[in-house]
C-alpha cells in the first residue's frame, strides 16, 4: 500500500506543472478558449514531444505502456491549468478504443499517428436519448455491398470539429436499449452524408452533434463487440476526469484561500470570519476526499480489480459532488468578482461543472453504484 | 387560522390573471422562459402598458400613483405576475429610488422624477457598491465635494446593473470623512449624461453584459439633486433596502421555474422512456418542491403577521437566504435535466448568429444562462453569509 508517487511519476508531475506555468497563464487560456480551433496547435506539439500522448498506449503499439495511475498524474496536473488540448478525446477516448478494439492493421495505421499527435480522433458515443447509458444506441449501421453505412445522430462529441477521424458507436443488431449488438466504426471527417453541428462548451471546450445519413464507415474490430471495450475506455477516462477535477479543485481552494486572506471588509480580511474559515475547511475536506478516492480508484483500476466499474462510479459520484461544491463556493467567496468573465475563478467553476457532467453526473453514478448495494 | 382568500380577493386574482394572459407580449415571455434578459425596448413597452392599466407601482401610495391595494391584494398581484412567467419589472426606478423620492424628496424632486419613473420614461441604475465596498457598503469612498451650487463627484462604482441603459443613477457618495462611516454618506441623483462619467462593461459568467463599472471624474451634479439632508444618505439607503421585501422570496417565480423544470423532464428522453419517469430525478424535484412549499408557507405567515401589524425583523433575511438557495437548486436541476447537453453553452450573440437551429433541445441555452446568472443570487443585495449575520444579531440576544 503506497499513495506516494514513484520517482518517475513525480518527474512526470513536475514536467506537466512546468508546462502549465509556462503556457497556461489565464490570459493565454482566454485567448485559446476564444480561438477558432479552441486549443493551441503548439501546445499539442509539446504534449506529443513530452510523451504525454504516447503514455497510455502499450509498448507494442508504439506507446510508453503507462498505467491509469500515470495518466491520472498527468491530468491532475493539467487540471490546475484548465487545459484545452484534446488529450481526452483523441488519446484517452479515441486512441484507447482503437487499441482495445481494432485489428492489427487498424492499430498499426492509427495509433502511431495518434501517439505522435499528428492525427487526432474524436469518439462519438453519446446520443440525445441515451443520457449517460453506454449501451443505448439508436444510431444504426447497415451493411451494403460496398461496406457499412451509418444512420443516426450522436451528441456532444468532444473536439469533433478539429478531429482527423471519427469513431462512431452504432448498432449492428438489436433494439435501441439492447446490451448486445453495439459496434464501433471509423468515419472519415469528409465522408459523404456526415454533418457536424459545432458548438462551444460551458468550460471553453468544443463539441459537436454529428448527423449521419448513410455515411460510409469502416468497422473497428469485430461486429457487436464494442460495448465491453467502450465501457473500459469510459471507466479509465473517468479516472482521468476525476484526477483533472482534483487538480482544478486544488487550484480553486488555493486561490480562494488567497483571496479571502486579502479581501478586507469591516476592517479585517473576510477570511478572519469563522464562517468563511469553516467554509474553506469544508472545501478542503471535499478536495481531500476527492483526491483520496480518486487515487484509490485509479490504483484499483490499474491493477484490474474485478469490481472496477462500481468503484469508478463511487469515485465519480464523490468527485462530482465535491466539484460542484468547491466550484460554487469558490465563486461565492469571491463575491461579485467571482461572477465575471474576466476573472478565472468563474471559469474553474464552469470547468468543474462540465467535469461533473462528463461521462455521467453524480446522480447517474450514484444510481449505478446503488445497483451494487 | 384560515387559508382561504375572500371572494373579492379571488375575483381580483382572476382579473389580474386574465389581464396578464391577454397582454403579456409573447416575445417577452419567450426570452424570459429562455433565461435571457429582456431587451430594453421590450421591457419598457411592457412597463408602459402596465402603467396604462394603473398597475405599475402597487406599493406606491395612491397620491403618487399607487394602486391602493390591500397587502393581500399586493401579494396576489405579485404572485400572479410571476406565475405568468413575466420578467420582473426593472426595480431601480419603481421599487428603489421612487419610494425614496416620494418619502424623502422635495416637492420639486417629486415633480421632476416620479412621473417619468411611473411612465418608464427614465431608466435608473443604482450606484452603491465600490471595488473596496461590497458587504461593507458604508466604507464607500466615492467623494462628493460642495462647490458653489454643485457637488463635484470623483470615484468609482462597480456591479452597476444596466448602467449602459441608464438615464439616471441614484448614488451613495461620501460627503464627510471626519466621522463614523455611516454618518458621512449622502444620497444623490446623477444624470448619466453629465460630462466626466464613464461606463465600462463587465461581462458576466453567462457571457452577457448586465454589469458595469462607472467612473466619475470631476462630475458636477447640481446640489438640488441631493435627497434629504447631507450626510443622512445611509438612512435613506437602509429604508430602500427594506422596501424590496415583497419580491425577496421569489416564491412565484420559483414555482414558475419549477413547472418549467417538470415540463423539461417530461420532454427529455431517458432511454426508451422519459426523464420524469426516473424515480431518483422525480424525488429530487420533489425535494425542491417541498422546500418551496415551506418557503411559500413562511411568506404567507409573514404576510399575515404584517397585516396584523407585527413588525418583521429577521424574517426578510430568512426569506432571502432560502429564496436564493431554492432558486439556485431549481436552476441546477434544470441543467442536470439536460444530461450531456448540460456541458454546452454558447453566448447569446453567437447563438443568434446560428442559421441551423439551436444545439440540443431549444430550452438548453436558457437553462444554462439562468443557472450561471443565478449564482449571483446568494451574493447581491447582501450575501447569504451577511444575511445570516443579520439574523444572528436579531435572534441571539
Amino acid at each position: 500500500m503506497d499513495f506516494e508517487l514513484s520517482a518517475e511519476q513525480a518527474m512526470l508531475k513536475d514536467s506537466v506543472e512546468r508546462f502549465i506555468q509556462d503556457n497556461y497563464a489565464f490570459s493565454q487560456w482566454q485567448a485559446l478558449a476564444g480561438s477558432d480551433l479552441g486549443y493551441s496547435a503548439n501546445n499539442w506539439k509539446t504534449f506529443a514531444e513530452m510523451g504525454w500522448l504516447m503514455l497510455p498506449f502499450a509498448e507494442e503499439n508504439g506507446g510508453l505502456g503507462g498505467s491509469v495511475v500515470d495518466v491520472a498524474v498527468v491530468t491532475e496536473a493539467l487540471g490546475a491549468g484548465m487545459t484545452l488540448e484534446p488529450l481526452m478525446s483523441s488519446v484517452l477516448l479515441g486512441g484507447k478504443l482503437v487499441e482495445y478494439l481494432g485489428d492489427e492493421i487498424q492499430k498499426e495505421a492509427i495509433l502511431g499517428a495518434v501517439a505522435e499527435g499528428t492525427k487526432t480522433l474524436a469518439l462519438a458515443y453519446g446520443e440525445p436519448a441515451a443520457r449517460f447509458d453506454l449501451s443505448f444506441a439508436e444510431t444504426r449501421a447497415r451493411k451494403s455491398e460496398a461496406g457499412y453505412v451509418l444512420i443516426g445522430r450522436k451528441s456532444v462529441v468532444l473536439h469533433a470539429a478539429s478531429a482527423d477521424g471519427l469513431i462512431v458507436i452504432a448498432r449492428t443488431a438489436g433494439e435501441a436499449d439492447d446490451v448486445a449488438g453495439i459496434s464501433a466504426f471509423l468515419v472519415e471527417p469528409d465522408a459523404p452524408g456526415l454533418r457536424c453541428q459545432d458548438y462551444p462548451l460551458v468550460d471553453g471546450g468544443r463539441a459537436s452533434d454529428v448527423f449521419l445519413a448513410d455515411t460510409p464507415a469502416e468497422l473497428l474490430g469485430e461486429e457487436g463487440t464494442a460495448l465491453a471495450a467502450l465501457q473500459r475506455v469510459i471507466d479509465e477516462a473517468t479516472c482521468a476526469v476525476c484526477a483533472e477535477a482534483v487538480g482544478a479543485m486544488g487550484w480553486v481552494l488555493e486561490v480562494t484561500k488567497d483571496y479571502t486572506a486579502t479581501r478586507n471588509q469591516f476592517g479585517k480580511a473576510i477570511g478572519d470570519n469563522q464562517v468563511i474559515q469553516h467554509r474553506l475547511v469544508d472545501m478542503f475536506t471535499a478536495v481531500e476526499e476527492a483526491k483520496a478516492i480518486t487515487d484509490m480508484t485509479v490504483m484499483r483500476v490499474a491493477e484490474g480489480a474485478e469490481n472496477a466499474s462500481a468503484q469508478v462510479s463511487a469515485m465519480k459520484a464523490k468527485v462530482g459532488e465535491a466539484a460542484r461544491f468547491v466550484g460554487a463556493q469558490g465563486v461565492q467567496l469571491h463575491g461579485g468578482i467571482g461572477m465575471t468573465d474576466e476573472y478565472p475563478i468563474g471559469h474553474y467553476f464552469k470547468r468543474l461543472m462540465a467535469l461533473d457532467v462528463m461521462f455521467g453526473d453524480t446522480a447517474h453514478h450514484l444510481n449505478r453504484f446503488a445497483e451494487t448495494v | 387560522m384560515d387559508l382561504q382568500f375572500s371572494d373579492e380577493d379571488l375575483a381580483f386574482r382572476d382579473e389580474v390573471r386574465a389581464f396578464l394572459k391577454t397582454n403579456l407580449p409573447a416575445n417577452l415571455l419567450d426570452r424570459s422562459d429562455r433565461g435571457l434578459h429582456p431587451i430594453k425596448e421590450d421591457i419598457e413597452a411592457w412597463q408602459k402598458s402596465l402603467h396604462k392599466k394603473g398597475w405599475i407601482a402597487p406599493n406606491w401610495p395612491v397620491e403618487y400613483g399607487g394602486t391602493g391595494w390591500s397587502l393581500t391584494q399586493k401579494y396576489i398581484y405579485n404572485r400572479e405576475y410571476f406565475l405568468s412567467g413575466a420578467p420582473q419589472t426593472i426595480a431601480f426606478g419603481l421599487n428603489m429610488v421612487g419610494p425614496v423620492i416620494y418619502t424623502f424628496g422635495t416637492e420639486a424632486q417629486k415633480n421632476e422624477y416620479l412621473g417619468d419613473i411611473l411612465a418608464s420614461n427614465t431608466w435608473w441604475c443604482q450606484g452603491y457598491s465600490e471595488p473596496g465596498s461590497g458587504s461593507d457598503l458604508a466604507s464607500l469612498r466615492t467623494k462628493a465635494e460642495r462647490d458653489g451650487d454643485d457637488y463635484v463627484i470623483n470615484g468609482q462604482k462597480i456591479w452597476t446593473s444596466f448602467a449602459q441603459h441608464a438615464d439616471m443613477m441614484f448614488c451613495l457618495v461620501r460627503t464627510n470623512t471626519e466621522c463614523k462611516p455611516q454618518e458621512g454618506i449622502s444620497f444623490i441623483l446623477i444624470d448619466m449624461n453629465t460630462p466626466g462619467i464613464e461606463v465600462r462593461p463587465i461581462i458576466g459568467l453567462d457571457q452577457d453584459h448586465t454589469l458595469n463599472e462607472v467612473f466619475f471624474e470631476n462630475v458636477r451634479v447640481p446640489a438640488q439633486n441631493l435627497i434629504g439632508e447631507e450626510n443622512k444618505g445611509w438612512t435613506y439607503a437602509k429604508y430602500l433596502l427594506g422596501h424590496e421585501r415583497n419580491i425577496i422570496a421569489r416564491v412565484a417565480r420559483s414555482q414558475y421555474q419549477l413547472a418549467r423544470l417538470k415540463k423539461i423532464a417530461r420532454l427529455e428522453r431517458r432511454g426508451t422512456g422519459l426523464l420524469i419517469e426516473d424515480n431518483d430525478f422525480r424525488r429530487r424535484i420533489a425535494k425542491v418542491e417541498v422546500d418551496l412549499m415551506a418557503l411559500e408557507a413562511m411568506e404567507l405567515r409573514y404576510l399575515s403577521q404584517d397585516i396584523a401589524g407585527k413588525k418583521l425583523m429577521a424574517e426578510p433575511s430568512v426569506l432571502k437566504i432560502r429564496g436564493a438557495e431554492i432558486a439556485q437548486a431549481i436552476k441546477t436541476l434544470t441543467v442536470e435535466a439536460l444530461g450531456p447537453y448540460g456541458m454546452v453553452y454558447e453566448a447569446e450573440d453567437q447563438l443568434t448568429m446560428r442559421n441551423d437551429g439551436p444545439l440540443g433541445p431549444d430550452y438548453a441555452h436558457g437553462a444554462m444562462a439562468d443557472h450561471l446568472y443565478q449564482r449571483a443570487a446568494t451574493i447581491y443585495g447582501g450575501t447569504n453569509e451577511i444575511q445570516r449575520n443579520i439574523i444572528a444579531k436579531l435572534i441571539l440576544r
